[in-house]
């Protein structure tokens, strides 16, 4: 039998569950419903420039570069610890990392909701000292922490896939050579590691631009990041034209930042990570 | 030496970064009082609550059924897709994998968003059958990414081998090409259950009235306040993660007879 | 003899409680080649690497030019390595490879240039500066590794099976090559191999190991000749081991008979191995030979003829240019001057 055909039943679903959808966003976009019935339009696109929405796209870019950094700074080293141990402690350790991860997302950023609200455990233990401290919840550092702590497992785990694959010998040879560690760090293991961080990048930044339960959550009601934006297009003012728009700008954004990234990532064997 | 002592406390702090959260939601789903600071004493009356709580059961028993659905029947359609795929020729092969990363690259609430568009326009009520639906469709992806690569590794000789000894092409494939790649189909299976489980804002909007999973519902519990209950909850669910990393575990270095472990 | 340039003094090293290496003492001199050769898991690869400071011995002293360098770190040691699967930077190009340990050394890089030319001069490679180390082959991928182990100008430089993913050919090309190449520079080699003809090619000296312990030390005709006991004869080509008692000096039983031979030094009536060179063995009409035997196979190895023959309970290895069939009776003669004796060695 012709095995290729197999696949053609899934054609049909991405056909209609994916490709169909996503026109139907651009459609939205770039049209409008009036009286005089529907027509081409930019007037949805132009809105997106206007300086109060430009505002909500800046905080998030920067919340997102931010958590990203701050997760490559944590998560790097960590990587490496792991990469580093031997074979049985390394699988171990690697599944206690993975466990949170399987906790549900929202679980998990919940979890921070109790611990940073003015009732919460940390307010106490610092009141305890003495220390009075604001509410920490409902705050950008907030809603950066609660990214970092959802995403990091996403930075770690490539690079950690990465570093692990590289030959010990190769290491070896460049002390060898006469390399000192912070050398043999330098200009082998780092440059040897780039795709697996440039995986985590990508891995961390997505999430972190388009999210909108993290900045409900963490950062309260009037915390607006590009996903909440979008959000309430579609379920509260119903400008979907508008939310449309919005969802066409943020798709771009993820392609212009992935196509940088990718330029660090090789060849990867189907599957990555799992 | 130094160097080790650092490595260990960086890696006890990251470990308590990352659990820390969960061991006090955990200890204080004990808590007789509604602080979320103050221990007051044990009990266990929050888990009591939370059984009896309609809501949260429904939308367990949703959660359950959604991810069972779903993943099983996009890891028959995917194992099928996945198979068509690997034996085409090069260009329809490379669109069809770039379209199977789409759904994976993009962002979540555009996925469900643009679902949620399809769903209105075509008049379907949105509900149970919608958001079984999405969950088939972004589940779909990882199966196939899964099973992609057991197809490579693939040794080709072994079902002409089959071939030649007399099995028609059917049962080649059902005693030759399905156990080599069932590795590959489980694990697009975990890996969709784990997604559809996990997920929040597809379902969010694709769902409807009535019909909400666990993230769902701990999403607008969370808005109106913390609340004891579903640290209870959110407290079993972990115990549930474990326990099911501890059967598959148990299970795959029985099957294997090396010691591995599962990540 | 020579200048003394390492000397291993009583080295031992465990893994996970298994003894990898019991008292080493060991001298290499300058300009020597020499080869450590045993089967896996004897040691030599881990020697090597104590030599390299990629592992550091439990006991025992590791002394470089007088001066003992037990834990200094590899990258302040003054040795060049070449690794088993060559440990090219695929991130880098072949100039950048090669220049790694000069870059460091911080070089001009007007001398770098000069350098990295000559040596790829050196390995036939010249002109390959840009290219990519995955676009290399097998053999091309070596010879890179040993350019850019050489071009540091080391005193000493360390091998570890270089040769061992390459094909025949090539395999012996290159030992040429490498033996050209240290005589002409004058450093001296340490190689690391399982593969007794290639140590008896390259080599000054043999280091033979087995199970952690050195066997026998010596040039690659003694080491053949006089193998010390039967491991070493058994391992340097192949041998014909008997089980014998040491009569008296010059004479000794097996096999079912008494033999004149030309060793002496034994308690009367000693247990001892007797070890002949298959080569050693003449094959000649039934009537004129020591032995009566009767052809149980025949190989033909193109060099000559490997026969297995049967007689008096044993099989005996002949090598031989002549033929004889299967199933012929045939008498064997071998001279007393190729009947080696050695004592037994006791398991442990």
């Amino acid at each position: 039998m012709k095995k290729h055909l197999l696949a053609y039943p899934y054609g049909l679903w991405i056909v209609i569950f994916t490709i169909i959808p996503l026109a139907l966003i651009v459609f939205y976009s770039v049209f409008t419903t009036d009286a005089a019935g529907i027509h081409f339009t930019l007037e949805h696109f132009k809105r997106v420039f206007e300086p109060i929405y430009l505002s909500v796209f800046l905080r998030s870019m920067k919340i997102a570069a931010i958590s990203t950094i701050v997760c490559l700074l944590l998560g790097y080293p960590m990587a490496m610890i792991l990469a580093g141990k031997n074979l049985s402690k390394k699988s171990i350790l690697v599944v206690l990392f993975v466990i949170p991860m399987w906790m549900n997302f929202l679980a998990r950023t919940y979890a921070w909701m109790t611990l940073l609200e003015k009732n919460g455990l940390i307010a106490a233990a610092l009141g305890f000292f003495g220390i009075s401290v604001p509410s920490l919840l409902y705050t950008e550092n907030a809603v950066i922490l609660g990214m970092v702590y959802n995403f990091l497992p996403f930075m770690v785990l490539p690079i950690y896939s990465v570093l692990v694959k590289i030959d010990k010998a190769v290491l070896e040879a460049a002390e060898d050579l006469g390399a000192p560690p912070m050398t043999v760090f330098r200009r082998v293991i780092f440059p040897l590691s780039l795709p697996g961080v440039s995986s985590g990048v990508i891995m961390v930044f997505m999430p972190a631009l388009t999210t909108f339960v993290i900045s409900r959550l963490l950062g309260g009601a009037h915390f607006t990041l590009i996903g909440n934006l979008i959000e309430q297009q579609f379920l509260t003012t119903r400008d979907w034209g508008f939310g449309a728009a919005l969802s066409v700008v943020l798709m771009l954004m993820i392609m212009f930042s992935m196509g940088i990234a990718m330029r660090y990532e090789k060849e990867n064997e189907g599957g990555g990570l799992w | 030496m130094v160097k080790t002592a650092i490595k260990r406390i960086y890696t006890f702090l990251i470990f308590l970064f990352l659990y820390a959260p969960i061991i006090v939601l955990i200890i204080f789903s004990f808590n007789s009082s509604k602080s979320r600071a103050h221990w007051t004493g044990f009990t266990l009356k929050w888990y009591a609550e939370m059984f009896r709580d309609q809501q949260i059961m429904t939308s367990l028993y949703y959660t359950i059924i959604i991810a069972l659905t779903a993943s099983l029947i996009a890891t028959v359609i995917g194992t099928v897709a996945a198979i068509g795929i690997h034996n085409m020729k090069k260009l329809p092969k490379a669109i069809m994998t770039n379209l199977t990363y789409l759904p994976v690259l993009n962002p979540d609430i555009v996925t469900g968003i643009s679902l949620m568009i399809l769903f209105i326009l075509v008049k379907l009520p949105r509900g149970f059958f919608s958001m079984l639906l999405a969950h088939i469709t972004f589940n779909l992806p990882y199966v196939i990414l899964s099973v992609m690569p057991k197809l490579k590794q693939l040794d080709n000789q072994v079902y002409d081998a089959a071939l030649d000894l007399g099995a028609t092409p059917g049962y080649a494939f059902m005693k030759v090409i399905l156990p080599q790649i069932s590795p590959g189909i489980f694990t697009g299976f975990l890996l969709a259950m784990t997604m559809s489980i996990d997920d929040f804002v597809i379902s969010f909007f694709t769902t409807g009235p009535g019909v909400s999973n666990l993230a769902i519902t701990i999403y607008s519990m969370a808005r109106k306040g913390v609340s004891p209950k579903i640290n209870a909850l959110l407290s079993l669910m972990f115990a549930g993660v474990i326990l099911m990393l501890l059967v598959i575990n148990n299970r795959m270095s029985r099957d294997n007879g090396r010691k591995e472990n599962v990540v | 003899m020579y200048e003394e340039i390492i000397r291993l003094v009583n080295v031992s090293k465990s893994f996970n409680e298994q003894q990898v290496l019991q008292d080493i003492n060991l001298s290499i001199s300058r300009n020597e080649f020499v080869t450590l050769l045993g089967p896996s898991g004897c040691g030599k690869t881990t020697t090597l690497r104590i030599i390299g400071g990629f592992e550091i011995s439990d006991t025992g002293d590791v002394i470089f030019e007088g001066k003992k360098i037990n834990n200094l770190p590899p990258y302040k040691r003054k040795l060049n390595t070449v690794f088993q699967r060559y440990a090219l930077f695929t991130h880098m190009d072949v100039y950048e490879n090669i220049a790694f340990g000069l870059k460091i050394k911080k070089m001009d890089s007007k001398d770098i240039d000069r350098k990295v030319k000559e040596v790829l001069k050196l390995v036939n490679l010249s002109g390959y500066e840009t290219r990519d180390i995955d676009s290399l082959s097998g053999g091309q991928q070596q010879r890179i590794a040993i350019a850019r182990a050489l071009v540091n100008e080391p005193q000493v430089l360390l091998l570890d099976e270089p040769l061992g993913a390459l094909d025949l050919k090539l395999r012996k090309d290159m030992q040429l090559e490498l033996k050209k190449i240290q005589q002409s520079l004058g450093i001296t080699f340490i190689y690391v191999t399982h593969d007794q003809e290639e140590a008896l090619t390259m080599s000054d000296t043999i280091v033979v190991m087995n199970d952690g312990k050195i066997q026998q030390i010596g040039a690659p005709q003694d080491i053949y000749n006089e193998p010390v006991n039967a491991f070493v004869a058994d391992f340097i080509g192949e041998s014909n081991i008997i089980d014998g008692v040491m009569v008296k000096d010059y004479y000794v039983e097996f096999a079912e008979g008494g033999f004149e031979c030309v060793d002496k030094g034994f308690q009367p009536n000693e247990k001892v191995d007797v070890v002949i060179r298959p080569e050693d063995i003449k094959l000649v009409p039934v009537d004129q030979g020591m032995i009566e035997g009767v052809v149980e196979s025949v190989i033909f190895k193109g060099v000559h003829y490997e026969m297995l023959i049967n007689a008096r309970g044993l099989r005996w290895m002949v090598h031989s240019t002549m033929m004889e069939p299967v199933n012929t009776k045939v008498g064997m003669n071998v001279i007393p001057y190729d009947i080696h004796i050695m004592k037994k060695v006791i398991a442990e």
